[in-house]
């Protein structure tokens, strides 16, 4: 069964896309072949053609926190997002620190989305994430697990730290980093600047963040093997990832659509919404960001989608937990950065798909032919408002909620089939 | 009492004393002064307030802030209720959002509310109807405080505050004393100084109104005021300081200080006070000390603004 999406655009160019089965045939400037006899047709006229995005940082609290979202709900806000495959870390109740836990989120996503997205676990790089011993990261590789990282319980160790790059190397496995220094600035709520100082809160300087990269990439070039640096949130971080880089370093780095469009101006009014970790900082950060995505320093977008109920979000900010809801949203947070003029549709594609398909070894979608039949069709125009009726996470605790946003998806095929 | 009849006092909530201008200030310290004259009655009570109710909701703990709002309320004749702590659901687990409804469903016409959470006034205050006044939040903001150092201060100053200037002296990052009377001061026209070692400065001062000293002896010279903080003492525990001592030495405001000073500085402290360490006995009971004098400040600092609040529906204005 053939299927023809025509009048697409790409890349700023109309395309025909033949896909065959699961994968694409072959793509072609609009009107210049007819399609195949019996094709399915459909008109994509004034919608833009996207591969699938992959999101490599997401939270999907199952098992543990099901109030909060859960494989089945958070797979559906990814379909629904743009995302074919999505990569959720461990800091799940139990934690993802054995196979049984692995297979347990595998056979979750397989029963509610059994044509994808497609999931693909973190492994806790400790046991329960306690920076002690590390977790049996073979046997969590051979359950499926795709990296391994102690996200949200920074690695103090360096020690152990060295001991499961080593370790995670050998299988193929990379280990993604939390850098922050767990003892500068503990209890913050916010970062550490004039809005801290005239909130009358702990802040958090960007100094932790940038010490714990510089030392994870002078092991990673010590020892010649790959990290990836997760949530990166300040300028100071960027120029040592560039460092890095500059030196050879097999490092790679990611940041969040919030810390490209947001400043700690967004915490004024203790405003719970806008608490997240790392923070967010000071406008200079989000531009030196924006800079880095652009110019390939910092190598992907994720989400750090981190749903959390209304009620825990609701409450002084010493009470409310970090974190945004992003599957949602990313798209048509990014697209507005492509409106902006700040980023290209090569970029995003650059940035969301393929960057992270090459840095964890995943399949993608290039359009070339043979190439996995996983891409959405994206209403450039529409403007469509963030909330419960719109939304299909669990939770909706982002600080974009409310606001008007352009461009959202529309349709999504995954493996050649429409997912809606 | 020189009241302007045409000022209406517009806030429903006193959070801070960013939202008030040099016109708020004046009305509110002049109904306060007017206050302090029903306190110095053989009969201290007069009816304003009868049939309103006040909640204190402290949720931190505070004998010197709560009586005096209680003594403030009851002699308005208010009905004055609290709830503290240990009295409340929120040891039990409740949210401060659930506890606040549940005190608005008991019809008070004002909250005051002390909470360690840095904005917990201003989140009650979105969610009810009632008149909040922050009692203190977190290191954010005491306004009460600010207000009524300046009523001591003007009780020997006057109105003459531009181009005075004030030491406010010791824990400023952790004090919320400390920035609500920077705000206020600044806004009076004082030139406020800041003196305290950098561990105990909060960040971004740099932009603040004021000048930042670490030496005592420069910070001190030819100021009208001097204004001590209470050291917490679990700042030494988080490392914050090497040891008691070492802070004495450097920081406690003796009388060799005050003799940089102007020949009429005045003192104050927002109690309770730590005598020895953040500042010597001789200077706590000199004549130069307004210690005594705030806490009756401070109860007819807080009968005006308990009268602001509660009365601000009722059509009328003072």
């Amino acid at each position: 069964m053939t299927l023809c999406i025509t009048n697409a655009r790409h890349l700023e160019a109309p395309v025909d896309l033949l896909v065959d089965g699961d994968r694409i045939v072959t793509m072609t400037p609009a009107g210049h072949h007819a399609a195949p006899q019996g094709s399915e047709l459909f008109d994509a006229r004034g919608l833009v053609l996207m591969p699938s995005f992959i999101d490599a940082h997401v939270h999907l609290r199952e098992p543990g926190f099901e109030y909060k979202e859960d494989i089945a709900s958070g797979l559906t806000a990814a379909a629904r997002g743009g995302f074919g495959a999505v990569m959720c870390m461990a800091n799940t109740r139990p934690v993802n620190d054995a196979a049984s836990v692995t297979r347990f989120m595998l056979e979750r996503a397989r029963l509610s989305h059994p044509h994808g997205p497609r999931l693909h676990p973190v492994a806790a790089a400790t046991v329960g994430l306690r920076g002690e011993e590390m977790a049996p990261l073979a046997e969590l590789k051979d359950a499926g697990c795709a990296a391994v990282s102690n996200d949200g319980h920074p690695l103090e160790n360096a020690e152990l730290l060295r001991r499961i790059m080593e370790y995670a190397a050998d299988l193929d496995l990379t280990l993604i980093d939390h850098c922050e220094d767990p003892r500068l600035g503990r209890g913050w709520l916010m970062n550490e600047g004039d809005m801290s100082g005239l909130l009358g809160v702990k802040g958090q300087p960007d100094v932790g963040e940038a010490v714990q990269a510089a030392r994870d990439i002078m092991l990673a070039e010590y020892l010649g093997l790959p990290v990836h640096i997760a949530h990166v949130s300040s300028k100071l971080t960027v120029d040592v990832i560039a460092w890095g880089k500059a030196r050879g370093v097999r490092v790679s780095a990611e940041t969040c659509p919030h810390y490209l469009l947001l400043d700690e101006s967004a915490l004024k009014g203790y405003n719970t919404a806008a608490k997240v970790s790392p923070p967010l900082r000071r406008p200079e950060d989000r531009e030196a960001l924006r800079r880095a995505v652009k110019e390939g320093v910092i190598d992907i977008l994720v989400t750090d989608h981190a749903p959390h109920a209304a009620h825990e979000k609701e409450g002084t900010l010493d009470e409310a937990p970090c974190g945004f809801t992003g599957l949602d949203l990313a798209v048509s947070l990014t697209w507005g950065l492509v409106r902006e003029g700040v980023l290209s549709e090569a970029d995003l594609q650059r940035l969301w798909c393929r960057a992270p398909a090459e840095i964890f070894h995943l399949p993608w979608n290039g359009f070339a032919p043979g190439d996995p039949a996983d891409f959405f069709l994206l209403d450039p125009d529409e403007v469509w408002t963030p909330g419960p009726a719109t939304m299909y996470s669990k939770s909706r605790n982002t600080p974009f909620l409310g606001q008007s946003l352009r461009g959202r998806v529309k349709h999504h095929w995954l493996g050649g089939r429409m997912l809606f | 009492m020189n009241t302007d009849n045409r000022y209406h006092w517009q806030h429903k909530d006193l959070l801070d004393v960013t939202q008030l201008s040099g016109e708020d200030v004046r009305h509110l310290l002049d109904l306060a002064a007017s206050f302090q004259e029903i306190n110095r009655r053989p009969v201290k009570k007069v009816p304003t307030l009868k049939g309103k109710t006040v909640v204190l909701f402290f949720v931190e703990n505070s004998t010197r802030t709560k009586t005096s709002f209680d003594v403030a309320g009851k002699r308005l004749s208010a009905d004055t209720y609290s709830l503290a702590k240990s009295g409340s659901s929120l040891n039990k687990g409740e949210s401060l959002k659930d506890t606040a409804l549940t005190l608005q469903a008991m019809g008070p016409d004002v909250i005051v509310i002390r909470h360690p959470s840095s904005g917990a006034a201003a989140f009650l205050a979105d969610l009810l109807p009632c008149g909040i006044v922050n009692g203190g939040d977190g290191w954010h903001a005491h306004p009460t405080q600010a207000l009524l150092d300046c009523f001591s201060l003007r009780q020997t100053w006057g109105d003459s505050f531009a181009g005075r200037s004030l030491l406010i002296l010791g824990d400023i990052a952790h004090s919320r004393v400390a920035r609500s009377n920077v705000h206020l001061l600044h806004l009076l026209g004082v030139r406020v100084r800041l003196c305290a070692p950098r561990t105990l400065l909060p960040a971004g001062v740099e932009n603040w109104p004021v000048e930042v000293f670490s030496d005592l002896g420069r910070a001190v010279r030819d100021v009208d005021a001097v204004m001590c903080l209470r050291l917490q003492l679990e700042r030494q525990q988080a490392g914050l300081l090497p040891d008691l001592a070492e802070y004495s030495r450097r920081f406690c405001l003796g009388a060799s200080h005050l003799e940089l000073a102007r020949p009429e500085v005045r003192v104050l402290h927002p109690g309770p006070m730590n005598r020895g360490l953040e500042i010597s006995d001789e200077i706590a009971d000199a004549p130069a000390s307004l210690v005594l004098d705030q806490v009756a400040a401070g109860v007819a600092t807080r009968m005006a603004v308990l009268y602001l609040l509660a009365t601000r529906n009722d059509g009328g204005n003072a």
